[in-house]
């Protein structure tokens, strides 16, 4: 896996609170058995009509958005299905982080493992990025701090182990295959 | 007051403990029963084959075909591409031949014992009290109602339990649901539950694993348990857990996985240390009184925009999102859903599809006539529930009423299976989630208890019950 430090980007913001994991990508595009090509699917219901042309007035669709990795969304983003193809989806796309003020469980768990940072900002500088759609912000894993081109600043946090993991590139699978003595142990001890 | 004693979340959790969490890294825990399912494990499977790795321990993985998986029948895999589209097709051939090569029993086209995953666990009593379960689906928050500690999980960490046993986890908090009072005829378990989420809202519960205690828990079944456990994800929550007692205890005793003999006495006493010490902690509280609740409906794209079927829609005010949801479902703010014309009912999913799901929808559709024009399927949750209720003849009610019967299934829960809601139509549905085209490409949804579907199939239009009971 690709190690993350720091990286910069303009941001696109889909204004909308508990957006679900099956809009991120719906079940008919979950028929596969490889991660490949699931951007295609990514917010399909929304960025296209039935015909399959691209909806205008959908912020992905607009020119503004092109090369952009940060999402800002609305609150409680990821909810429902525990569907890993949310974040493949959103790797896939192009994007890198997704910063809202709060996330679904299990969609941050997946996020995480796929070198996608779903990041909690508070509502201050949520309203500020929701306000300067398509402002460049810098994000660093190593001093945990968020900064916009308009010189404003939050810290965040993020759950140590995966940090560590994100920061070298390594597999979480790993730190469990390091303790077999102890599931060994744990399983003897029936 | 001492407030030392553990609940029953904290109880399963440090029974399972292989490594303590610290502040730099999580605990490793130890994961009892596995289940899987053709949607979420084919890549965990190519990620063992990439590494070299194998299955640890293919006896504690239950395997099973659910939700891709056509409701058609289909004897042979022969008749696969003549039922199914490529791609379910393929991940069903996929999902056989992963199983074959890495040693796992799958319960497929053939077996008996097939079903809705969070329905065959119970059936077989492979969900026991006191259990870690996992799987790579959210709903696996239904087997909490036997007291197992049982939530869902990404298909990165499937490849990690299928490896390992184990999975790597922050203690989450707790959360007590305390229910009171007494259910009055013609609500249901599904009633509690949007009441619930309705209240605590689908953010509710982030970071959490609900109990649900009270008065309440001890009154109901351990079929209406799971109904209510499993939408504990649609507040949010990381899982949801009733304490085990006797009803526990009598609906697994004769089920095929269950301990036996001296076995089942031992875990008898084992189970019956599972419940919340009276000088626990929890982290939240929040108490809610079923005695006068009636049966809930839903009104927008999320499970927690409910209304009791006697109530109005309430209005959106400035709330963006509450008018942007209201624009989709195509439902006035201000009005009741009373009588509102549908064009589909589904009965179903892993939420309301256990033989006393069916046996409710079937009372109410005995000696009945779906309206005209309406499409009614009733999907069964597995084949024993299906067998079940040909043998009562529950079959012949829906089937003469104008309903459609299937084989088992996630069915239109989830439109992924051919079973879909038409672009633009209005479904009354026993499934667990009203999100924009969750059930098919435009498919507007209205969340109900099976009596509540049933009654709106009858009347073409969202019904109350209790007009039937």
């Amino acid at each position: 896996m690709e190690k993350i430090i720091e990286f910069c980007s303009k941001t696109v913001v889909l204004a909308v609170n508990d957006i679900d994991t099956d809009q991120i990508i719906p079940a008919r595009y979950l028929t596969v058995t490889t991660k490949d090509g699931l951007g295609d699917g990514l917010f399909a219901d929304w960025r296209f009509d039935e015909s399959g042309n691209k909806l205008e007035e959908f912020p992905l669709n607009n020119d503004k958005s092109l090369g952009c990795s940060i999402l800002v969304a609305g609150s409680n983003f990821g909810c429902g299905s525990s569907r890993e193809h949310a974040p493949w989806a959103l790797v896939d796309y192009g994007f890198k982080a997704i910063l809202s003020t709060s996330f679904a469980d299990i969609f941050k768990n997946n996020a995480l493992k796929n070198g996608l940072l779903p990041l909690s900002v508070s509502t201050d500088f949520h309203r500020m990025l929701n306000e300067n759609e398509g402002i460049e912000v810098t994000i660093s894993l190593e001093t945990m701090i968020i900064e916009s081109s308009n010189g404003m600043t939050e810290s965040f946090d993020l759950e140590p182990f995966s940090r560590y993991c994100l920061m070298n590139g390594v597999d979480q699978l790993g730190f469990i295959m390091k303790h077999e003595d102890q599931i060994n142990a744990f399983e003897n001890k029936g | 007051m001492n407030n030392s004693g553990k609940t029953l979340f904290e109880k399963v959790w440090d029974d399972h403990l292989v490594l303590q969490e610290t502040k730099d890294t999580p605990a490793i825990l130890y994961i009892d029963l596995h289940l899987i399912h053709e949607v979420t494990t084919p890549q965990a499977f190519q990620s063992l084959r990439d590494q070299g790795l194998s299955v640890r321990d293919p006896s504690k993985v239950l395997a099973t075909m659910d939700h891709s998986t056509p409701t058609l029948p289909v004897k042979s895999l022969k008749d696969l591409d003549i039922v199914a589209e490529k791609g379910p097709a393929d991940q069903i051939r996929d999902m056989i031949r992963n199983c074959d090569e890495f040693g796992i029993e799958l319960h497929g086209f053939d077996s008996d014992k097939r079903g809705i995953v969070h329905v065959i666990g119970p059936e077989l009593g492979a969900t026991q009290p006191g259990k870690t379960i996992v799987c790579g689906d959210s709903h696996t928050s239904t087997h909490g109602a036997f007291g197992a500690l049982a939530f869902g999980i990404g298909t990165t960490e499937v490849g990690h339990v299928l490896a390992s046993q184990c999975l790597l986890q922050r203690k989450p908090r707790t959360l007590a649901v305390n229910m009171t009072g007494t259910l009055r005829s013609g609500v249901s378990a599904k009633d509690i539950i949007l009441r619930i989420i309705q209240e605590i809202g689908v953010d509710g519960g982030v970071g959490h694993v609900i109990e649900y205690r009270g008065p309440t828990a001890s009154m109901l079944s351990l079929e209406e348990r799971m109904t209510i456990c499993n939408m504990s994800i649609e507040a949010g929550a990381r899982a949801g857990m009733f304490a085990p007692d006797d009803k526990t205890f009598n609906y697994l005793i004769d089920k095929p996985m269950s301990p036996k003999g001296l076995g089942w006495d031992k875990a008898i006493d084992k189970w019956s240390e599972l419940v919340s010490d009276d000088n626990c902690k929890f982290d939240k509280e929040v108490t809610i009184d079923v005695d006068h609740l009636s049966p809930m409906v839903t009104y927008g794209t999320n499970p927690g925009m409910a209304i009791q079927i006697d109530d109005i829609v309430p209005e959106s005010n400035s709330d963006l999102g509450h008018k942007k949801s209201l624009n989709y479902m195509q439902i006035e703010s201000g009005r009741p859903l009373l009588g509102k014309e549908i064009d589909v009912v589904f009965i179903g999913s892993c939420t309301n599809s256990r033989i006393s799901d069916l046996e409710d929808a079937a009372e109410i559709l005995k000696g009945q006539k779906v309206a005209n024009g309406i499409r009614v399927l009733v999907v069964p949750g597995s084949q024993a529930v299906k067998k079940e209720a040909e043998s009562l003849g529950l079959d012949k009610i829906f089937e003469s009423a104008g309903a459609e019967w299937r084989e088992s299934g996630c069915s239109m829960c989830l439109g992924m299976n051919g079973d879909t809601v038409g672009n633009g139509q209005l479904a009354v549905s026993t499934s667990n989630r009203n999100f924009e085209g969750r059930q098919g490409k435009g498919a507007r949804t209205i969340l109900a208890s099976p009596k509540t579907a049933a009654a709106s199939a009858i009347a073409g239009s969202v019904e109350d019950p209790r007009k039937y009971s």
